[in-house]
């Protein structure tokens, strides 16, 4: 198994650049996520590091060795299209040694392999069956251990649950995730699911017109996102934004919305201007004693929680509260904002202003 | 507006049965979604309604008028289906404007205009009114055959999963908005989707369809809070409910071969120990996987949980769900 590195690198299809200069780096054995929406360049950046396209700039290592400009049978990696594509006409054990005899492996050695990848997926049983027959998680477990039987260097899987229902995906996604943490091969996933993300990455990497917006473990991206468009595309529902004009200095703890002054953690950049305040929809309270005010229009039950939209003076703003809570459309209610999680984005370029809280997380990113 | 009702419906595709004695009734001026896998006959039920398809026994009637002998145009409804269908050669103004300028209708031209200009502006589509319906990208083309819906005014709206190949920021905003054009309006309205998040949030009321059976028809809380099977239980809430044999955990009531369990009925911090297998950071939850006595289970803690794979944590079942053997739910009370 094997480190990734990117390092500044591009894609141009004739006039059009569909990856701008990417840097990030792929740990051994993590689990990692590009995700963004179509047509983002995280299929395009996937298929360089497969060596199915060619960079126009910029450097792939795979291992420390640049092989940017090497074919894609000399990089030692697994490509995981859509996981139904099987070769019908084989039965189970074949489908899934064909890639090593093909390679010349001695037939005592395939078996062997076969044998203990088998036991990997659980498919040891149905291993003389014709795939024709087989369910749609069997079939996608042979199709895995078709990949893994190889033992690439990594795993590049291009949104391999995306044709699934929702609770079928959802299990293969467990299941996905199980078998990496047996195995710890370096993966590669893309997918425009941010849920998808979440749950099963190590890191993510979210990309936007080819370009990387952010890199880093799930949970720093959720809470200190690096710019607006990463705190709209990550979170359902995404972030809130209250959009005012102001100016704040550097050092300063809060911030002036139509005459309400709310906290936020210690800015170490100024700006003036169009700013935005953000803030996650569980970090909204509903509190009478509030001075900032909105009015309830709507309620979404979720079952342990609900969603409230209320109509503010600076748009929609959605809060999350326990399903419990007696929330009345129609009814005027203050809103408080937990001052611990807010972040301010500069209005005309969408970057976050480094403050006291999120520093640590955009140095990484 | 007009109230819908089943009557013992069944229906078979050859030896398929698709539906078994399906009773139900649509109330005037509610919002109900049926729900359930692929297969369980959510869309066999909106075409009977539809009159695109015949019941083998049963009757359906809607304000109270028999539809037995009814084709799908005499029957009043609108129908929206999961692939939108659009007049290629017309515009969007156009197709939105066609429904209405039906000879039966014979709608003025000023309300023509008012209608198409206000359900384009819910749909975010009025910027494309005068593009061909073939220019449109594939989830505008969808607003559009559901607007086509909308500009009408028929006795019930039927549509099928009209939301699902529409990515997720506009999902959320079409969700809050079909549901707050069904309340203002007042129309009746049934509704099929195999995404609980759509059944949950806009559903006055939920019909669980399991292998062609009506197994719970209730209102969202009701059947979340209060289950008739593990299988309507498994139906709503995420993470999914945690079914384990009943005997895991002591003081299960006589007869419970399962106990159920939301994330909200396990109590952490006391109890017996589980090992937790793996933590889910979601942003603004996160998720445990542990387990207890060698069975899985997910439940959900603070977002910034200190916890990790290998730790250990006690729990506890706190006013959990009893299930039989059959995976009917056990009566209220039931003491051990």
């Amino acid at each position: 198994m094997a480190q990734i590195r990117i390092e500044n690198l591009r894609k141009d299809f004739g006039a059009f650049n569909a990856v701008k200069s990417s840097t990030f780096t792929v740990e051994d054995g993590e689990f990692f996520m590009l995700l963004g929406p179509s047509g983002c360049g995280k299929t395009t950046t996937l298929r360089m590091m497969a060596g199915l396209e060619l960079p126009s700039a910029g450097e792939i290592y795979i291992d420390g060795v640049e092989v940017g400009m090497k074919p894609a049978s000399q990089r030692d990696i697994a490509f995981v299209f859509q996981m139904f594509a099987l070769y019908p006409h084989m039965n189970v054990r074949r489908n899934i040694s064909y890639p090593l005899i093909s390679q010349g492996m001695p037939r005592a050695q395939v078996k062997a392999k076969v044998a203990e990848i088998a036991e990997i997926l659980n498919i040891t049983d149905i291993l003389d069956r014709p795939v024709g027959g087989l369910s749609g998680g069997d079939r996608q477990r042979v199709a895995l251990g078709r990949a893994i039987v190889r033992d690439p260097k990594a795993f590049l899987m291009d949104e391999p649950l995306g044709a699934l229902d929702a609770e079928f995906r959802e299990h293969m996604s467990h299941e996905l995730r199980a078998l990496h943490d047996r195995m710890k091969a370096t993966t590669v996933y893309v997918t425009h699911d941010q849920l998808e993300a979440m749950q099963m990455g190590d890191k993510i990497v979210v990309m936007n017109h080819g370009v990387v917006e952010q890199f880093g473990v799930p949970q720093d991206i959720y809470d200190w996102p690096a710019t607006r468009f990463v705190a709209e595309f990550i979170g359902s529902p995404p972030m809130n934004f209250l959009d005012f004009r102001g100016v704040v200095g550097i050092g300063a703890t809060h911030v002036t919305l139509g005459g309400t002054t709310l906290d936020v953690p210690e800015l170490r950049q100024g700006a003036a201007g169009d700013l935005t305040f953000g803030v996650r929809p569980e970090h909204v309270t509903l509190d009478d004693a509030a001075p900032y005010r909105g009015r309830v229009t709507a309620t979404e039950y979720l079952g342990t929680t609900q969603i409230v939209l209320l109509d503010t003076a600076h748009g929609v703003v959605k809060a999350r509260v326990a399903a419990s809570d007696p929330v009345r459309v129609g009814q005027t209610t203050g809103l408080a904002f937990d001052p611990r999680t807010i972040t301010v984005f500069e209005g005309t370029t969408g970057r976050a202003l480094p403050s006291r809280a999120n520093r640590s997380v955009l140095h990484h990113g | 507006m007009a109230e819908v009702s089943l009557n013992q419906i069944t229906k078979s595709f050859g030896a398929e049965t698709a539906l078994r004695d399906v009773t139900m009734t649509v109330p005037n001026g509610a919002f109900v979604v049926l729900l359930g896998p692929t297969g369980a006959g959510k869309t066999t039920t909106l075409r009977m309604v539809a009159g695109l398809d015949r019941p083998d026994a049963g009757s359906i009637a809607i304000g109270g008028k028999d539809m037995s002998n009814l084709t799908p145009a005499q029957r009043d409804v609108a129908m929206v289906f999961q692939q939108y269908s659009l007049y290629p050669h017309l515009t969007v103004r156009q197709n939105l404007e066609f429904p209405l300028k039906s000879p039966i209708l014979r709608t003025p031209r000023a309300e023509i205009d008012r209608k198409v200009g206000e359900v384009a502006e819910v749909l975010q589509i009025s910027h494309k009114l005068d593009n061909k319906a073939t220019a449109l990208s594939g989830g505008e083309m969808q607003r559009v055959s559901i607007g086509r819906a909308l500009v009408r005014d028929p006795a019930v709206y039927l549509m099928d999963e009209p939301l699902s190949s529409l990515d997720a920021k506009l999902r959320s905003d079409l969700r809050i908005e079909l549901k707050s054009i069904q309340a203002n309006s007042g129309a009746t309205l049934l509704y099929v989707t195999h995404d609980q998040i759509e059944a949950m949030t806009m559903a006055t009321h939920v019909g669980v369809l399991d292998q062609g059976r009506l197994v719970q028809f209730a209102t969202p809380r009701e059947i979340y809070e209060n289950p008739v099977s593990i299988y309507a239980a498994s139906r709503l809430g995420q993470p999914r409910i945690n079914v384990l044999p009943a005997d895991v955990f002591a003081g299960s009531p006589v007869g419970a071969a399962f106990i159920g369990l939301r994330p909200e009925q396990i109590l952490q911090g006391e109890g017996e120990g589980s090992v937790v297998q793996r933590v889910e950071h979601l942003g603004d939850q996160t998720r445990l996987h542990l387990t207890f006595r060698g069975h899985d289970l997910i439940t959900v803690t603070d977002a910034h949980t200190t916890l990790k794979g290998g730790d250990q944590i006690s729990i506890r079942p706190n006013k959990p769900f009893y299930f039989d053997k059959a995976g009917a739910r056990l009566a209220q009370g039931g003491r051990p």
